[in-house]
């Protein structure tokens, strides 16, 4: 930053336009209202009009944009988890048990997507919390380390036991009518997850969580039935966790082990970290920068993982509030010159 | 056997491999009662706690609580149930504002069924209770966090958590430990008031001549034992007493 000029400092202020008591709503100018609204206002309308604006660009983009919405489903579960101490290197299981469940209704029952989706969302979520329910007593590296071994565990599972089309999974599934609407059913489930978990995490509920991120013992002994706690977080976590693989099973008319891969474990997590844990849009922006950027890098191969890894830790290093906190902090602020005041001397 | 004590514990007993931490203790104890509990370090005390709050399951033996046998019930039912307990390293929630550490207790189920109140009313409720213990109020150490609190703070955020769950029988785990003078001279009325509105207290403290102000009788421990019982002046005087635990303490002291 360049220095003052002589007699001047840099002083930085938060803008005070948030003046909000119980019911009133202060606010100065429409400069003021759109500068509140339009950070809002304009991603979700971005969003929501892709679909029939993005209709222009090339297929590809198309699924890099959906890819990108699948990433962000299962970036936003990571953070209502991590919000609650429950570090999750395996988002890829509930993603394989909403892919598979939402593909044995509709292969095995007989079920259109519109169905089996929203079953299989549920079910999916239900059945992970179910798995889990034995394991919320571990905390902090211990649930993640048996977090990271449920997806493996699933894939040699099916593919020892042949169940669910073993190797060869289970193809020829329903497709969704089209691209528009594939493209606004997971639009519109990102846009309900993030405001949803938004709103839960600064409820009384959400404190609760935070407070068992903290120092779990302490929430039990304020009389907080923990394990039940848990329970819940996780299976509305596991929820669109769980309508992300029912969703991609249904893009491409099959489910089978990729569903469990690594990758549903990985870039969600990264995405969360780069765009900073704890506040859901970071999830958002996180997994916006890091699906396009690994499309643009897929002529590099596996050296794309070198570069998330590089990045993941550049940020937990370098920016460990993550990108959107750090850019909703600068925006809230401006810099100006004010002049030194010499100190007076004497009384 | 009458009518039943407001706390029993009986014949407790607590193994951990082939080391007794707490061996065949039991005692009463009336509604309304103070109780401390010394002994030297290691002699069992929290781990005696542990056991009547259900955080550790005890071996053998039972716990009473108002009539009521509490074996199978997990910590937070008997915090439900009137139980409330402080922790001997303080635990508060970091991250959060000091006053949300209220609110946590003040919104557990208990609480709310006792105090009732809305989302903003808790806040309110938690003010209030911090400044019962004796921070400021119109200070900006309520909306601190947690995490940046010094430790005596930190301790009376600790009594102050317990209060929020309107209990009748509050345990408190060494809260004087890393007080200094003037700030446990400045809880002590407090504890009384707490005493004189009904309530039950358990108190395991170092302490003792701040401690004796308080409890109305006293139990020692040593090597998991109960060796002695009653009221503070009787139970000093008690030979194994003052060789277990009194005698070094007089003379680290001197």
């Amino acid at each position: 930053m360049s220095r003052a000029p002589t007699g001047f400092r840099r002083e930085r202020i938060d803008r005070g336009i948030k003046v909000r008591s119980d019911d009133i709503f202060a606010l100065a100018s429409l400069r003021d209202l759109s500068y509140l609204i339009l950070p809002r206002a304009l991603p979700v309308a971005a969003l929501l009009l892709f679909p029939i604006v993005g209709r222009g660009i090339s297929p590809y983009w198309q699924t890099v944009v959906l890819s990108t919405l699948v990433i962000a489903l299962l970036a936003l579960s990571w953070d209502l988890l991590a919000s609650a101490g429950l570090v999750s290197l395996g988002q890829a299981f509930f993603f394989g048990l909403g892919g598979y469940t939402a593909g044995f209704l509709n292969s095995g029952l007989g079920l259109s997507p519109f169905l089996s989706i929203p079953l299989a969302t549920l079910l999916g979520a239900a059945l992970s919390t179910l798995l889990l329910f034995p394991l919320l007593r571990l905390r902090g590296i211990y649930f993640g380390m048996i977090t990271f071994a449920l997806p493996l565990l699933c894939m040699r599972v099916v593919e020892t036991t042949g169940l669910l089309g073993g190797t060869e999974g289970l193809s020829g599934l329903t497709p969704l009518p089209s691209r528009t609407v594939e493209l606004y059913v997971i639009t519109l489930a990102v846009l309900v997850t993030a405001f949803v978990f938004r709103r839960l995490s600064t409820s009384d509920w959400g404190l609760v969580y935070q407070a068992i991120r903290d120092n779990d013992r302490a929430v039990v002994a304020a009389g907080f039935d923990i394990q039940r706690r848990k329970a819940q977080v996780v299976f509305l976590a596991a929820l669109p966790a769980a309508f992300a693989g029912a969703f991609v099973t249904h893009r491409y008319q099959f489910v089978g082990m990729p569903a469990f891969a690594l990758d549903y474990s990985t870039m969600p997590l990264t995405a969360a970290v780069i765009g900073g844990p704890g506040s859901f849009l970071g999830a958002l922006v996180g997994a916006f920068l890091l699906v396009p950027l690994s499309e643009l890098m897929r002529e590099f191969g596996s050296l794309r993982v070198v570069v998330y890894s590089a990045m993941l830790l550049g940020f937990t290093i370098g920016l460990p509030e993550g990108l959107f906190r750090f850019a909703a902090r600068k925006y809230g602020q401006f810099e100006r010159l004010a002049p030194i005041e010499e100190p007076s001397h004497g009384k | 056997m009458g009518s039943e004590p407001f706390l029993r514990v009986q014949n407790l007993t607590k193994a951990f491999g082939k080391v007794l931490a707490v061996m065949d203790v039991s005692f009463d104890l009336p509604r309304g009662h103070a109780l401390g509990v010394i002994g030297p370090n290691g002699s069992g005390k929290s781990t005696l706690i542990n056991l009547i709050t259900g955080f550790v399951r005890p071996t053998s033996g039972k716990v009473f609580f108002q009539g009521r046998d509490l074996a199978g019930l997990a910590p937070h039912q008997r915090v439900n149930l009137g139980m409330a307990r402080s922790f001997q390293m303080a635990r508060p929630f970091y991250n959060l504002p000091v006053y949300k550490n209220v609110v946590i207790p003040v919104s557990s189920p208990r609480s709310r069924k006792h105090m009732g109140g809305e989302f903003g009313d808790r806040d309110e409720a938690a003010i209030h209770l911090l400044e019962e213990v004796g921070f400021e109020r119109d200070s900006a150490v309520p909306f601190k966090k947690a995490g940046e609190l010094p430790h005596g703070y930190l301790k009376r955020l600790e009594l102050a958590r317990c209060l929020a769950l309107d209990p009748d029988l509050i345990i408190l785990d060494e809260l004087f430990s890393g007080m200094s003078m003037s700030e446990i001279a400045g809880i002590l009325p407090l504890l009384e008031k707490i005493k004189a509105a009904g309530k039950t207290l358990v108190m395991v403290e170092h302490r003792l001549r701040e401690l004796f102000r308080v409890v109305d009788s006293v139990i020692c421990l040593q090597f998991g034992e109960k060796i002695a019982a009653g009221p503070p002046q009787e139970v000093m005087a008690q030979k194994e007493v003052a060789e277990a635990y009194l005698g070094a303490e007089v003379t680290a002291d001197a």
